[in-house]
This record gives C-alpha cells, sequence and structure tokens, in this order.
C-alpha cells in the first residue's frame, strides 16, 4: 500500500477519461474526451458528430420553403430566429418587403423565443452546479411562453411559423393579451432568479474566474452571443445589423470585460430584462394589415450568392446559400452559433479542475444538434 | 470603409486579387498560392484588421472545390467575402488559415469531412463528424451516392 502511494509514475501518470455522450451535463450526446492530471483538465478534444443527421445535404434536394422546417431542428431552442434566417435570406434576394405588422410580430416572436430559451438555460445552470431548484421555477416560467406559442403557432418547441413572404397565420386574438400579461408576471419573476441563484456564494465561488476568455480570444475563436458578450465582444446582430423591427427598438447591448463564467451568467440574465424591453415597446403598436404577401408557390432564387445573419439565443446564426437559379439551392451552409462557440472549450477549460469544466460547459450552453447538423 | 473605398484599398495593396461587387458584399478572389499570403494582409493591415472569420464554406462547384470566407472587421464594421478555388480536382488542397483564424481550425475540419478538400500545416487534420475508420467518401460532393439519399 506504501509503495503505490509514494511511487511517482502513478502521479504523474496521464488519464484519459470520456465526458459524455451520455452525460447529463453536456446536455446532449457531445463526448468531450479529456487529459487529466490528477484533478486538473490538461487538455480537451471535442468528438461530435453523435447526431450529425446532414441537413445540409438534405436541404439541396428540398425547396425554400422545406428548408425552413429543417432549420428548427438545429438549435431547437431558438426555432423561430433560425426560421426567419432562411424567410429573410429568401425576401432579401427576391426583394420582397413583407407587411410591418410582419416585421413586429416577428421581433416579439424571437424575442419570446430568447426568453424561453434563457430561462431553460437558467435551471439547467443552476441544476449543473447542484442547485435543483431553480429548474421547477425556469421552467414554471417557461412553460407560459410555451402556452402562448401553442395558442398562435400550434406548436410548443418547433414553430415553423415564419414563410417566405410573411407568416403562417395571423396572430391569435388573445395573443397580445398574453404577452402583456407575462411580462407583468416575470417582471415579478425574474428578481427571484437574482436571488436564487446570482447572489448565491455557491454559484459565485464555482464560476467566478472560472474560464476566462479575453476579448481578442472571443473574436479569434468566433464566439458569439452573450458568451462573447461576456468578454466585451460588441457582436449582437440585432445592434449591428439590424432585420425585422430591431431598427425600431431601444434596448441595450449587454456588454460585461471580464470574460468568466460568472460573466457569461451574468449577460444572459440581463438579457431577458432587454428582451422585455424590447417586447413592452412593441406588444401595444402592432399595426394593423396582413400578415403575408402572396408569393409563388415555386419559389427560384436568382443566382448568385447570399448570407444572411440574424441573432439566435446562443450568437450568430447564418444562412449561405448558393443558388443556380433552380427551385433547390444548390448549396446550404448553416453558421451555426454553437459550432464556433464549442472550439473554445479547450482554450476555457485546459488548467481548471474537471469540476469546473461543468460550470465551463453550462456557461456556454451548448446545444448539441445546433453543433452537429 | 464602404464598398467603394474598400475595393479601392484593397486593389492598392495587391493589384493581383480580383474583386467583383456581389449582390452583398465585395467579392475578393484569390488564386490558391496566394490564399495564405491574402488572408494574412486582410487581418493585419490596421485599415483593414479583418479580425473576426465569422463563416467557412467548402464548395463542390462544378468546375472547382471551393472555400467561401465571411470576413468580418469588428474595428471597422466592414465586411467582404474571400473566395477561392483549389488548383486539382482529384486531390484538392489548399492552405490553413487556423494560423490566422483560429475558429478555423473546427471549420476546416468539417469541409474536409464533407467536401475532401486537405488543408496544408492544419494542426489537426481530422474527420469531425464522421467516423475516420470506416465512412467512404465525402458527402457534400455532388457526386457522392449512398442507398438513402431520397431522389426524386
Amino acid at each position: 500500500m506504501e509503495n503505490i502511494i509514494t511511487n511517482n509514475s502513478i502521479q504523474q501518470e496521464e488519464y484519459i477519461v470520456n465526458m459524455g455522450p451520455q452525460h447529463p451535463s453536456t446536455h446532449g450526446v457531445l463526448r468531450l474526451k479529456i487529459s487529466l492530471k490528477g484533478e486538473t483538465v490538461e487538455n480537451i478534444e471535442p468528438h461530435c458528430g453523435y447526431i450529425h443527421r446532414g441537413i445540409e445535404k438534405m436541404c439541396e434536394r428540398l425547396t425554400y420553403q422545406q428548408i425552413i422546417h429543417l432549420t428548427d431542428r438545429l438549435d431547437y431552442l431558438s426555432a423561430h430566429t433560425n426560421n426567419e434566417a432562411v424567410c429573410l435570406l429568401v425576401e432579401n434576394a427576391l426583394q420582397i418587403e413583407v407587411p410591418e405588422r410582419v416585421k413586429y410580430i416577428r421581433t416579439i416572436l424571437d424575442e419570446l423565443t430568447r426568453l424561453a430559451s434563457h430561462q431553460l438555460w437558467w435551471c439547467a445552470f443552476g441544476m449543473d452546479l447542484g442547485a435543483l431548484t431553480t429548474y421547477f421555477y425556469g421552467l414554471r416560467d417557461r412553460e407560459k411562453i410555451l402556452d402562448i406559442f401553442e395558442e398562435t403557432t400550434g406548436a410548443r418547441l418547433l414553430q415553423s411559423f415564419n414563410v417566405p413572404g410573411g407568416l403562417m397565420n395571423d396572430i391569435h386574438p388573445n395573443f397580445i393579451g398574453r404577452v402583456k400579461e407575462f411580462i407583468t408576471y416575470f417582471r415579478k419573476k425574474l428578481p427571484e432568479y437574482d436571488e436564487l441563484l446570482t447572489g448565491n456564494v455557491i454559484l459565485k465561488e464555482r464560476t467566478t474566474d472560472i474560464g476566462l476568455l479575453t476579448l481578442e480570444e472571443a473574436i479569434n475563436y468566433g464566439v458569439t452571443g452573450p458568451s462573447g458578450r461576456a468578454s466585451g465582444f460588441a457582436c449582437d446582430v440585432r445592434k449591428h445589423h439590424p432585420y425585422s423591427a430591431y431598427d425600431k427598438v431601444e434596448f441595450k447591448e449587454i456588454l460585461y470585460t471580464k470574460g468568466d463564467s460568472f460573466h457569461r451568467y451574468k449577460a444572459r440574465v440581463e438579457e431577458m430584462w432587454e428582451s422585455m424591453k424590447i417586447l413592452e415597446q412593441l406588444i401595444d403598436n402592432i399595426p394593423e394589415g396582413d400578415y403575408a404577401v402572396k408569393m409563388k408557390p415555386i419559389i427560384k432564387l436568382p443566382e448568385g450568392e447570399y448570407y444572411q445573419r440574424v441573432e439566435a439565443a446562443r450568437g450568430e446564426f447564418g444562412v449561405y446559400v448558393l443558388s443556380t437559379g433552380e427551385k433547390y439551392p444548390y448549396r446550404v451552409k448553416f453558421r451555426s452559433p454553437n459550432f464556433s462557440n464549442l472550439s473554445a472549450i479547450n482554450k476555457l477549460g485546459a488548467g481548471h479542475k474537471i469540476a469546473d469544466l461543468v460550470a465551463i460547459g453550462g456557461s456556454l450552453d451548448l446545444v448539441i444538434p445546433d453543433i452537429d447538423r | 470603409m464602404n464598398n467603394e473605398q474598400l475595393k479601392e484599398k484593397i486593389q492598392s495593396i495587391d493589384s493581383t486579387i480580383n474583386i467583383v461587387e456581389g449582390k452583398q458584399y465585395l467579392e475578393l478572389n484569390v488564386v490558391a498560392e496566394n490564399l495564405s499570403k491574402t488572408a494574412l494582409m486582410l487581418k493585419n493591415n490596421a485599415d483593414l484588421s479583418f479580425d473576426y472569420l465569422i463563416c467557412l464554406t467548402g464548395n463542390d462547384l462544378p468546375d472547382a472545390y471551393s472555400v467561401v470566407y465571411h470576413l468580418e472587421s469588428t474595428k471597422h464594421n466592414h465586411l467582404v467575402v474571400l473566395k477561392v478555388k483549389a488548383d486539382s480536382r482529384e486531390n484538392p488542397v489548399l492552405d490553413t488559415v487556423s494560423n490566422i483564424w483560429i475558429t478555423a481550425d473546427f471549420h476546416e475540419r468539417e469541409v474536409y469531412d464533407l467536401i475532401g478538400i486537405t488543408f496544408t500545416n492544419h494542426p489537426d487534420m481530422r474527420r469531425i463528424f464522421l467516423d475516420e475508420e470506416d465512412w467512404i467518401g465525402y458527402p457534400l460532393r455532388k457526386d457522392y451516392t449512398d442507398n438513402n439519399i431520397i431522389t426524386r
């Protein structure tokens, strides 16, 4: 026994441990191959592809209307935003101006999506760090948004409510009332989130100075969304390249400079307040009008290349389409925020303890289908 | 800088770059051997400083395999598209840009995995999604066949 403990070679040996693909803290089927020295992480090598479905290849045999339904299945928590990217791309390529009403409703649904996504992230992040109560608080409030979605779009998670030229349907008569009701409700509930988790000593100890990412690194790795903004990377597409009704609303781009897990946490909580501000500015002012412009049943984009960027809940989502003028695109590429965010995980995690890796992974808010596509 | 100024500026630095006004952005076409040189210039020139590689796409065009880089400057807020075609169709090879923008590391592995372009000097040139050992072919190539693909 004594021999084993004093044997130097055992202490210095490098261990390879697989975290995932069935590990609860990876939030999906992602495998991280971790080299450990004692309890300290030396190197992290992500292995993706467990749910690679070849969506980009499938898109080459689908019409633009059909592609929208596949974008839901990338980042399923930003389904509405992803739909919108394809619709905006088609509309811009064909130079179609959608009615103001559509722009307003799209923006409202975008922000509701962002809120729902951040709520789910918040409760899962708490649970990653051992605070089980957060899960019930978060899901309780998210349920109210999903009910609003269900009533208007007919689906709770994968809405596919946007179509090229507008929306699938007009909003439900109850929509405006229920959104307002929700804002009043959630303005009271969001401070509870802070009371429960933000000021918590355990959370602060486990996230402060864990997983530091500087501004230069964030830009170099292409880390966008709240994760990038926590490092000071001003990358909010809504602010810098406004689409839909984002040029008509006032909101603050949440920027922090430190770039540790705690500030990535703070950035998302603060973003929920900003989302509610945007909702309040729009909900009373939805203009009257059509919910869609009439489109031809077969959409053919003029020959050329197109790129459309939107701000999904986790960062910049981009669609690249190469068209040859046919009704099917020649090539579709999705620039998914999580894929680029994941590439920084070795930089963030190396040198920390293995338990901190759970906090870092949670603070990046990865959604695996978006990585694998 | 707007597109006009960008075009003038880039042309004055390197007149061999073929600049086309695209539908949305300025498109810079370079030959494969000048790729790293041009990429480095785009990032390091103080007036251009394209420090953020948004998107890297591999294409199987009828005449060649090509890669498209969407670049943005966070300092000056301008955007260009860099395009390059691999010389050979049998064995497409391009220089890596992962030493210039680290995010290209994963993106180039994806292009290698699905299109089959090899990037020289890449630190870790392996497949990223599909199985290294038993997957045959590159699925995003136009001549890729598989019994499970639905055709119409």
